[in-house]
């Protein structure tokens, strides 16, 4: 069939041509387009030092290892049961917004700042308990009910989750921003190799990578994780192997939840303050990235978060404020919708490939 | 799930509602809605809600409990009661040693004082008492004749609407000859005991009298010659319109406002009806049509500077709806590829990439940035103008009928059954010759021209357009509403947008749970009922096909070549 569409006259190449492959090569080109003269016209102005870029490409590096983590659950729940957590974005708030209660407990203690490390990880256990709870709560609650149901069915399901959890913490926690405590070890920098690195940052990237490396060994290494992998693979002859599906989706939603909540402390030591609608934009920027790596990949998960985080964090300046636009800041989170569309009209499988090509229905 | 004891599903039933009562009152749902007495002094919103929770702890126990004798199901509902009222009453103990409040903010003292009855701790065994009372009540209930449940629900139930929604009810008891009437049911913020007897009694009688007499009237009704039945049919349809139309004139302002907005959330549900239900699509990024129209109208019209025509109202929807119908072609054309639930989010990517645009910096000399576009004039026709709410009911009304029609005929139509073909199968749909690629994009388009239509009139009834009424919580609110009603139900629209979109105005109280209440309704309906309140035929076939017993008048119409 390619020799027969090879031998066709030259002349005609483009009667095959449909109009929708036309406009969304037309979208291609100008998005390349775009970013091409953003690009050069930023080189051109040459307004930003080196340092300045460095900054935001470390910036980019911790934030995309917190969309990472989160992108975990995205990705390890779209494995095994096909459908998109929508609330997990939410499942990350609730661990960080509950953790503040103990963070703020501890810091009026005064341990906050005397003990770093031991107030870190108390919170950081803290809010993985509460999120793992949470999310296995609208395991159990929205989801197991409709396993079996059409496809569309458990998403609205999520979505109303979402909503549920985020205005349940409205009335409990209230409304306002909390600003979180401060740790005084983690202010200022650190110099490595001559860079200087925000210390917050540093803590964070490196936090995301030993909680994914765990992860990863666990699920690659450990006989639970091999489950978890045959589950993810075909439920029906797993379940046939003598693999109790149950206890391994439940298992998945625990370890998603968790790593939420060790984002969402991450993701509050950057920002500094929790809200109830917090989770909503991260929980969507992390599933771009779950499926910019691949949706139901791990390294993926970690690929995808950092390529977002990069790509959000230099892009506005990069591209945006070539074009001559203003508070180019202010659409960062446009550039990251951007991806988010992009990446699922032209790449749905990702960077990485996805597993589940094939099976998607 | 009949394996279980009755004591097991008594724990599991009491615990469920228990929380849930619990959860309710540390949000503040509880605190909110005493404010409202619903009978003067005796009961208060409140606390009517926490008795509704455990009465319905009691009803929900009758469903697993069938087997078992008259005795039994009343002392596990009493157990039911009391666990259900127990998280309660641990809470409040706990809280005169625990500060609850530094974390949790509705535990205030006032919380306390409504949950305990004002008593203190002393309570706390009448609580448990009360809660086993009150279930086996409920459970009471479910073992009367079906005649008398029904009389007992239709009271009780229309004694709670019209307590919830007493303000509302004397507004519209404001006319002068109604005075005696008002102030014998009512008194300033509540129905008064004579009051609450009356409103039960008329209703049940009411209720009762609808239940004997329908079989008749109908038997009767089907004796007639066509032509008169007909006529019949015609003069009930003019009745209802006059009605809806003179509606404004009774009840005020304010209630016309409310409908205006019922209206408008009805024109976008018809449109996303349109997608979700009848295409398949599940769009989340909606409310963008929606900004759509409405800055539309707001640049077309308005006084403002950054406004570009000042053309009419009329004009400028027109425009409008050709702007958006354009807006929903070129928004679908991109995403025509992707499916099921990648489609949900690459939408509410789209609906969040237009709001941050308008919202930018980057684009504030053209569009307002987040001031938005002031100084919509109101439309007039013919020197009539459409000032309030009052008058611009009618153009809701108006728009709403329009829709409502065009979308009932889409439904019928060749391109309506090419769509549920597609939301069945996609593929199948394909390769029995139907080009997906256009239905879709009229999917898109057409729900978009309904949506925009909403958003012009909404431009006009608030006068000005900003970036922050159109967030990703409308699109939610619509999808709620559909999925309420039904989806794919036209009539379903209408009943979705009355109870999400009206009650919630009314209930002001209630509005900042509002979107606590949708995510709950959401994965309830998902869970329990997932064709709605007011489903359309062909998703109640599908969604209970082990219900075989397809009604015969319904399976002549699934026959093929007898639509009509």
């Amino acid at each position: 069939m390619g020799v027969n569409a090879m031998a066709l006259p030259r002349s005609r190449w483009w009667r095959r041509l449909s109009v929708i492959e036309l406009y969304l090569w037309a979208f291609r080109l100008a998005v390349v387009l775009v970013v091409v003269w953003g690009v050069v016209g930023t080189v051109r102005a040459a307004r930003y030092s080196g340092e300045v870029w460095l900054d935001f490409v470390v910036f980019g590096f911790s934030q995309g290892a917190i969309y990472a983590l989160i992108a975990l659950g995205y990705t390890m729940v779209y494995g095994i049961l096909r459908m998109i957590n929508f609330a997990h974005g939410d499942i990350f708030m609730v661990g960080a917004y509950t953790a503040y209660y103990a963070a703020r407990a501890l810091d009026q203690r005064g341990i906050f700042n005397s003990r770093p490390l031991l107030s870190l990880a108390l919170i950081l256990v803290v809010a993985m308990v509460v999120s793992m709870v949470t999310a296995l709560l609208v395991e159990r609650v929205a989801y197991r009910p409709l396993r079996r149901a059409p496809r569309l069915v458990p998403l609205i399901s999520a979505i109303g989750a979402s909503f549920f959890l985020e205005y349940a913490v409205r009335g409990l926690y209230g409304s306002g921003f909390q600003a979180y405590p401060e740790f005084n070890v983690f202010k200022g920098e650190w110099v490595l190799f001559g860079v200087g690195i925000l210390r917050t940052q540093a803590v964070v990237i490196v936090s995301a990578l030993i909680l994914m490396a765990a992860l990863y060994l666990f699920v690659m290494r450990t006989k639970t994780g091999t489950a978890m992998r045959s589950v993810a693979e075909d439920m029906e002859v797993a379940a046939l192997m003598g693999i109790n599906v149950d206890r391994i989706i439940v298992i998945t939603f625990a370890i998603g939840g968790a790593a939420a909540g060790a984002a969402g402390i991450l993701y509050a030591l950057v920002f500094k303050q929790v809200h109830f609608f917090m989770g909503f934009y991260p929980g969507i920027k992390a599933f771009t990235a779950a499926v910019l790596g691949g949706i139901g990949n791990i390294p993926g998960a970690l690929l995808g978060g950092v390529a977002l985080g990069l790509i959000e964090s230099v892009a506005p300046i990069l591209v945006l404020d070539g074009l001559g636009i203003v508070a180019p800041y202010q659409l960062k989170d446009v550039t990251a919708f951007i991806m988010l569309v992009m990446v699922l009209i032209f790449r749905p499988s990702g960077i990485l490939g996805e597993r589940l090509a094939t099976k998607k229905a | 799930m009949s394996t279980r004891s009755p004591l097991r599903h008594a724990v599991r039933i009491g615990l469920l509602w228990g929380t849930g009562a619990l959860f309710i009152s540390l949000v503040g749902l509880i605190e909110a809605l005493q404010q409202r007495q619903i009978v003067t002094g005796i009961v208060s919103g409140g606390h009517t809600i926490l008795l509704v929770l455990i009465l319905a702890a009691g009803l929900s126990l009758a469903r697993p409990l069938t087997a078992v004798g008259a005795g039994v199901r009343l002392g596990a509902a009493a157990l039911a009661g009391v666990i259900a009222a127990l998280p309660v009453a641990l809470w409040l103990l706990l809280s005169r040693v625990v500060n609850f409040r530094a974390m949790i903010v509705g535990a205030t003292p006032e919380l306390y004082t409504i949950l305990s009855l004002g008593r203190g701790p002393a309570v706390l065994p009448w609580l448990l008492l009360g809660g086993a009372l009150l279930a086996a009540v409920g459970m009471a209930l479910t073992m009367l004749p079906r005649e008398a449940q029904s009389l007992a629900t239709t009271g009780l139930v229309t004694l709670l609407i019209i307590g919830l929604l007493q303000e509302q009810v004397q507004l519209i008891l404001q006319a002068p000859w109604l005075t005696r009437i008002r102030e014998a049911l009512f008194t300033f913020d509540g129905l008064t005991p004579l009051g609450a007897v009356i409103v039960v009694a008329l209703s049940a009688g009411v209720s009762s009298l609808w239940h004997r007499q329908r079989p008749r009237a109908r038997a009767r009704l089907a004796q007639w010659p066509p032509a008169r039945r007909r006529w019949l049919q015609v003069g009930g349809f003019a009745a209802a319109v006059a009605l809806i139309l003179l509606l404004p004139l009774f009840v005020g302002p304010f209630f016309s406002q409310v409908l205006v907005l019922v209206g408008l959330y009805t024109l976008m549900g018809m449109g996303l009806n349109l997608e979700v239900g009848f295409a398949g699509l599940l769009d989340i990024g909606f409310v963008a049509f929606w900004a759509i129209g409405a800055y539309t109208v707001g640049l077309l019209t308005s006084s403002s500077p950054q406004a570009i025509a000042h053309l009419s109202w009329w004009t400028a929807t027109l425009i409008a709806a050709v702007v958006s119908l354009i807006s929903g072609f070129l928004f679908g054309l991109p995403i025509l590829g992707i499916r099921g639930d990648y489609l949900a989010i690459a939408t509410l990517g789209f609906g969040e990439i237009i709001r941050l645009l308008v919202l930018s910096d980057f684009l504030r000399p053209w569009l307002g940035g987040s001031q938005g576009v002031l100084g919509i004039p109101k439309p007039v026709l013919f020197g009539f103008e459409f000032r309030g709410p009052e008058q611009l009911f009618f153009i809701t009304i108006g728009a709403s009928a329009i829709v409502a029609f065009v979308a009932a005929r889409l439904r019928d139509s060749r391109l309506g059954r090419a769509w549920m073909a597609m939301r069945e199968d996609e593929d199948v749909a394909q390769a029995m010759g139907i080009n997906t690629v256009n239905i879709k994009l009229l999917a898109y388009g057409i729900g978009a021209v309904f949506a925009g239509v909403s958003g012009a009139i909404f431009a006009v009834m608030v006068g000005s357009v900003f970036p922050h009424s159109f967030s990703v919580l409308v699109s939610i609110n619509v999808l709620a509403l559909i999925i309420v009603g039904g989806m794919g139900s036209l009539p379903g629209v209408v009943v979705g947008s009355l109870a999400l979109v009206g009650l919630p105005e009314l209930l002001r109280e209630f509005s900042d749970y509002r979107f606590l209440v949708y995510g709950a309704v959401l994965m309830v309906m998902m869970i329990l009922r997932p064709e709605g309140l007011w489903p359309a035929a062909a998703q109640r076939r599908e969604l209970h096909e082990e219900v075989a017993a397809v009604p015969e008048r319904e399976a002549v119409e699934m026959l093929p070549g007898s639509d009509g």
